[in-house]
């Protein structure tokens, strides 16, 4: 009989019980004996000298308990906001890091930026004070887009970086590739723009502080997805709080999406104040404050060539990318539009040359960083938009150029002309499924119905590879990662046979208690509600680099995996012990130590009772009690990929985009909990089709105030916008770790956007149409079909 | 001011500031936190509470106004104070896979419960429809609506076979 | 939030007198004010609470016209017997307003009075011709909205309660905000034996008519009957999801989408 909660169920979460009943523990939720409240003053303006602040009438109120400015932080010395990537431009010199200090002084570079922290004892006394502090700013012009920014003249973000160019970057060779493009029988191009979106996890952020005199430790309640990591950077390079005085908890985290694995400025204020202060301080994010301070997403200005020959294989691929940064380096910013986007353009086809460069660009706006997906959506937009443009001059049908082309699964392991070595996968077996799903044969009929109707109906595919399970820390270290990307797991099984995991993922929403149990159980024999798994709290985790890059299944689990095997082979040493024979007839199955053909065994509760109350034990050759702890690094990225297809019906009256059918075929290495795989691909599929449809983080041009600054004008995904999406996984193992797994978590997003513009365009190709920006909003399209004229066929 | 309510089946008395909103009632002064705050132009849904028997958002309601109602947040449905077993619609979203972080999931259950109140045979449609005040960030709305169907079935069903007893 | 002192009265003529104090503000379902003193952009004194006035409530029909009190909430106008059979189209615009929440709370009254160039009832209003009774007059649609958030109430003016005239047919058709979901452009049509009313709201700083509309569905009450009119973009509301010549178009659009609803019988 299988274990009914191993690798393969679809159990229930465990974790749900707490939050269909409100109990839950988020950092808002969290109370503690004196606490304060605090409000940040932030910047309206894009770009101003700072010239002062009067704090007078705020400290005058009865409850306001402190106003501190970035001046003050200075003059305690507090450490600027580092960056955890330092990326090399082509000229071989590093990219240029200008400080980030954690609360402006002298200057603001983007609306939001914070400038003054109030404290009082009562939030809405805080935002009273907070109105009532005046900040003298010397406005100065702003630039918000990267081509504006790039130009002679703009102004600059930062004084000593005048063309506001962070980094030229690039990737692949050249002059192969130029080559590649003399010899084409025929050259596609498209220029494309990635809108730029705000992730906004439905929790906000929110930060605690409290420092005990006494002992002289700090603790920090974050609402993050790397407490570990906030740890080390806001402890060793912010705040100079030694790593054993201070201890950072992400409790129960309401949605990541990337947006929550920076250590952000707010962090260490609130820190750095309640420690100054002696009292605790709670700053918790309205939601119009996460638009203007959440690290923001995509926002990329492309062009891009593909040379085909005259049977429309692909000969290069050649990109120019302007990826926006925002106004300083974020924690990851300047690796996501270079290290995770440049790498990923050959996707799963066969183009010998590619060449890519990058221009990282600074501009006054709210900095950028990843959000799911991160460079890898905008590299399989680009290319799968590509590759459909390409068909269409070509005359060819959009399923066979992409045959054509694609990575045969017999010749995995396959290396990329861009750094990469896909290690497994089976990209036609996942077209294939996914045409099947879809019904992709029978679209012209339905086609067809809808024309009857006065609707254009389209159908679009996309394939796609990523890479995560981040990362490879000797690879990340050569792309410039400043921290290792192991990951690491402890193992603690109690004297009674129950087991506490204690990992350094973090979980907000992904349901590691119940996936990272189902690995234990399926080892271990035993079910997984005796099993519990702690996370996000540094007093109690001894190391971890949190989860995001889909790396928890795929590093963090695999961590966990070698500390139950290292349980079982000390339990194999126990029970040759008790049951007298070789530990190499030991064998452990079922949650059973049974010497081979024998009926001698013993139960897995019964060799932990004895690790923990070794009277009879081997004490000379073997330490009691049994805990075990791994540190886990991968020798590769992992690369789930797959093919998705959608159908879309347009309304050419009012431009209205109905996303009718949504089919994703998926290999993400084995599958632990089916149910929460649907899951994690019904979200990402939907935060990719809202960044195809309806979401767009918009700046004014000429001041900078960002004017889809709340849910009033950014258009957030809703029930009614999705269809019932069809998901079917066609896995291949990864090779390269014990479980086989990939990751999941990402893949929809990445697989979406490019999905759902190629149908949309194949709505509007009658007309024409080649190229449809995001998000294919009504006014943009009825635009698109008002300039484009009668359709081709009626002319 | 004086305020008199009764929440989660609990007579409340409290002294509060005009300003006070309901959900900082709830989460402030009850310390009944699964209410959440999402946003700040009441859209997101995760604040809905029933007063009176039908779904509000809390953070757009005084306090003071809810004087003399009934107030069921979260908590109230089941555990503590709502007896020991789970509504049907906690339990729908439990098999359903209807969350994943949590945040929403008060919200979207208390307006789940009213829609179920107020449909007896849904299509997915009309969840669908319904759920236009009730954001979620994680699910892709799939497993919510599949969920909402399967939890107002399991609450109709269970009527019919209580009025059936009594009959 | 600001603190100020909150009033509940029970009758129309106490509320009348607590309105006319310094910075006092009336409070229906507060779906707008509560928001906008969330954000300190109101800070209003004094609030009177006027749920407590159950001679504001009530729907309804005496002859050819529909009275609904102005703290009527709209799942009230969605769900009533009575209003489905005078002015079905009414209640489905009621339907149809924010969510099932925001439905729970907002009233006809509070919209009225705030005037947002995006609410639906004005456009009720304005295409059934209705009047609004307050504590001292009676405002018809055509003198009610003068402007963004502008209304012809004096300070202190309390509306009572709206009286639809029952059309012989209606309907209303909105294009939503992707984001918001407030309308971007919403028409009533309504045909009445003397005539056809055409009521757009979203389009401008407040909600307008379109004579040259009426006028062709007066002689032919068909969709087909709107080919030709256009609305002129300059004047009209544009923002990142709407231009104004995207929504001069949508205005013919949901013109003519209301007028096949209401033709139908779907009304």
């Amino acid at each position: 009989m299988g274990n009914v909660t191993g690798i393969g169920a679809s159990i229930l979460r465990k974790e749900d019980l707490r939050f269909i009943t409100g109990r839950g523990n988020y950092v808002a939720d969290i109370k503690l004996p004196g606490m304060t409240f605090a409000v940040f003053v932030r910047s309206p303006h894009a770009h101003a000298k700072l010239l002062g602040i009067d704090a007078t009438a705020a400290l005058a109120m009865e409850g306001v308990v402190a106003v501190l400015t970035g001046a003050d932080m200075k003059a305690d010395n507090v450490g600027g906001i580092p960056c955890g990537w330092g990326i090399t431009g082509k000229d071989g010199l590093p990219m240029k890091e200008p400080p980030h200090p954690a609360m402006a002084y002298e200057k603001v570079r983007h609306v939001g930026d914070p400038v003054a922290l109030v404290i009082a004892e009562t939030v809405d006394l805080a935002r009273l004070a907070a109105d009532s502090v005046v900040v003298d700013y010397e406005s100065l012009p702003a630039v918000v887009g990267v081509l504006e920014a790039l130009r002679p003249g703009a102004p600059a973000v930062f004084e000593d970086i005048p063309d506001n160019l962070c980094c030229d970057w690039e990737i692949g060779d050249r002059a192969a590739t130029d080559k590649a493009f003399a010899g084409a029988a025929h050259v596609a191009k498209i220029s494309l723009v990635n809108n730029r979106l705000v992730g906004n996890p439905m929790e906000p952020r929110a930060a605690i502080a409290q420092y005990e005199r006494a002992t002289d430790r700090t603790t920090l309640w974050s609402t993050s997805q790397f407490p570990h990591v906030v740890k080390l950077l806001m402890g060793n390079f912010v705040l100079g709080i030694p790593q054993h005085k201070l201890r950072v908890v992400a409790p129960d985290v309401g949605g990541g999406f990337g947006v929550k694995q920076f250590h952000y400025a707010e962090e260490a204020v609130v820190t750095w104040a309640a420690r100054r202060l002696g009292v605790p301080v709670k700053w918790v994010s309205e939601r119009s404050e996460g638009f203007v301070s959440d690290a923001q997403g995509r926002d990329h200005v492309s062009e891009a060539e593909l040379a085909l020959d005259e049977t429309g294989k692909f000969l290069g691929l050649r990109v120019r990318t302007l990826a926006n940064m925002g106004g300083y380096l974020s924690t990851f910013g300047p690796n996501i539009p270079t290290n995770l986007y440049g790498p990923l353009l050959a996707g799963v086809y066969t183009t010998p040359a590619i060449y890519c460069e990058v221009k990282v660009v600074f501009t006054n706006t709210v900095p950028v960083d990843a959000y799911r997906g991160a460079g890898r959506p905008e590299a399989t937009f680009l290319l799968e938009r590509l590759v459909d443009v390409a068909a269409s001059d070509m005359g060819m049908d959009r399923v066979a150029i992409r045959r054509h082309n694609m990575i045969q699964t017999s010749a995995y392991p396959y290396q990329t002309p861009v750094m990469m070595e896909y290690d497994s996968g089976d990209p036609s077996g996942c077209l294939d499924r996914a045409l099947a799903l879809g019904d992709w044969d029978g679209f012209a009929a339905r086609r067809a119905e809808s024309a009857k109707r006065g609707k254009y109906r389209g159908i679009g595919l996309a394939t796609y590879v990523e890479a995560c399970g981040l990362a490879p820390s000797r690879i990340a270290g050569r792309l410039g990662a400043r921290g290792g990307l192991y990951e690491s797991a402890t193992v603690r099984v109690h004297a009674t046979g129950d087991v506490t995991v204690l990992i350094g993922t973090h979980c907000h929403g992904q349901g590691h208690e119940t996936t990272f149990a189902q690995i234990v159980s399926d080892k271990l024999g035993i079910p997984a509600d005796k099993i519990e798994v702690v996370f996000g709290d540094t007093d109690k985790v001894q190391f971890g680099m949190g989860t995001y890059g889909s790396r928890s299944l795929s590093v963090g689990g695999s961590a966990l995996a070698k500390s139950v095997d290292k349980v079982i082979l000390k339990g194999r040493k126990i029970a040759a012990h008790l049951l007298e024979a070789g530990e190499p007839d030991i064998v452990f199955e079922d949650g059973k130590f049974s010497v081979a053909g024998t009926d001698r065994s013993l139960r897995f509760d019964e060799i932990c009772l004895a690790a923990y109350i070794p009277h009879n034990y081997p004490l000379e050759v073997l330490e009691p009690g049994l805990e075990e702890q791994s540190f886990y690094d991968p020798i590769n990225f992992t690369f789930p990929g797959g093919a998705h297809v959608a159908e879309v019906e347009i309304d050419p009256d009012t431009g209205t985009v109905d996303l009718l059918s949504y089919v994703a075929v998926d290999d993400i290495g084995t599958v632990i909990n089916p149910m929460i795989v649907a899951g994690q691909l019904h979200g990402g599929i939907t935060q990719g089709a809202g960044q195809a449809l309806c979401e767009s983080a918009v700046y004014d041009d000429a001041s900078g105030q960002l004017l889809s600054g709340s849910f009033m004008d950014y258009a957030m995904p809703r029930a009614d916008i999705m269809p019932n999406m069809k998901i079917l996984t066609h896995s291949t193992r990864c090779t390269h770790n014990d479980l086989g797994v990939k990751g999941c978590g990402e893949v929809g997003t990445i697989g979406s956007p490019a999905t759902v513009i190629n149908a949309v365009v194949d709505a509007l190709s009658p007309l024409g149409i080649t190229h449809v920006d995001m998000p294919a909003a009504p006014n943009r399209i009825w635009r698109l079909i008002q300039a484009a004229g009668l359709p081709k066929a009626a002319e | 001011m004086e305020l008199k309510l009764n929440v989660n089946g609990r007579n409340i008395k409290a002294d509060v500031p005009t300003e006070m909103l309901l959900v900082e009632l709830l989460r402030e002064r009850l310390g009944l936190t699964g209410t959440h705050i999402g946003c700040d132009t009441s859209q997101c849904g995760a604040c809905v509470v029933h007063v009176d028997g039908v779904s509000v958002k809390s953070c757009t309601m005084l306090a003071v106004a809810a004087e003399g109602t009934r107030v069921v947040s979260i908590e109230g449905l089941s555990g503590p104070g709502g007896g020991n077993a789970l509504h049907p619609m906690q339990v729908a979203f439990h098999e359903n896979h209807g969350l994943q972080c949590g945040f929403c999931t008060p919200g979207m259950i208390m307006s789940a419960i009213d829609f179920a109140g107020r449909h007896t045979a849904p299509t997915e449609a009309e969840v669908r429809h319904w759920l236009e005040g009730n954001m979620c960030r994680c699910t892709g709305y799939q497993n919510i609506v599949a969920s909402i169907l399967a939890g107002t079935a399991a609450i109709h069903a269970e009527t019919s076979t209580s009025s059936m007893e009594a009959a | 939030m600001q603190g100020f002192t909150y009033h509940r009265p029970t009758s129309v003529a106490d509320a009348v007198v607590l309105l006319q104090s310094e910075g006092a503000s009336g409070i229906a379902g507060g779906m707008t004010l509560l928001p906008v003193m969330k954000h300190r952009l109101a800070t209003p004194l004094a609030l009177v609470d006027l749920s407590g006035i159950a001679a504001l409530g009530g729907i309804e029909v005496d002859g050819e016209t529909l009275t609904i009190g102005a703290m009527v909430r709209h799942v009230a106008v969605a769900d009533s017997p009575v209003v489905a059979a005078a002015i079905p189209a009414l209640a489905a615009l009621a339907a149809g307003i924010g969510d099932p929440a925001v439905r729970n709370r907002g009233t006809i009254g509070g919209v009225l009075a705030n005037a947002d160039p995006s609410a639906d009832y004005p456009a009720a209003v304005a295409g059934l011709g209705a009047t609004i009774v307050t504590d001292r007059r009676e405002i018809a649609a055509e003198a009610m909205f003068t402007g963004l958030f502008a209304t012809v109430l004096a300070p202190g003016e309390l509306i009572v309660a709206v009286k639809f005239p029952v059309p012989l047919a209606a309907a209303y058709a909105k294009f939503r905000s992707p984001a918001s979901r407030y309308a971007i452009v919403g028409v009533f049509v309504a045909r009445f034996a003397a005539g056809v009313r055409v009521a757009v709201t979203g389009a401008r700083p407040s909600v307008f008519r379109v004579p040259e509309m009426e006028a062709a569905l007066s002689a032919r009450f068909d969709p087909a009957a709107l080919a030709g009119i256009a609305i002129p973009p300059d004047g009209l509301n544009g923002d990142i999801h709407a231009e104004p010549a995207f929504r001069a178009h949508l205005v013919g659009v949901m013109a003519a989408r209301a007028v096949a609803a209401a033709g139908s019988g779907a009304a």
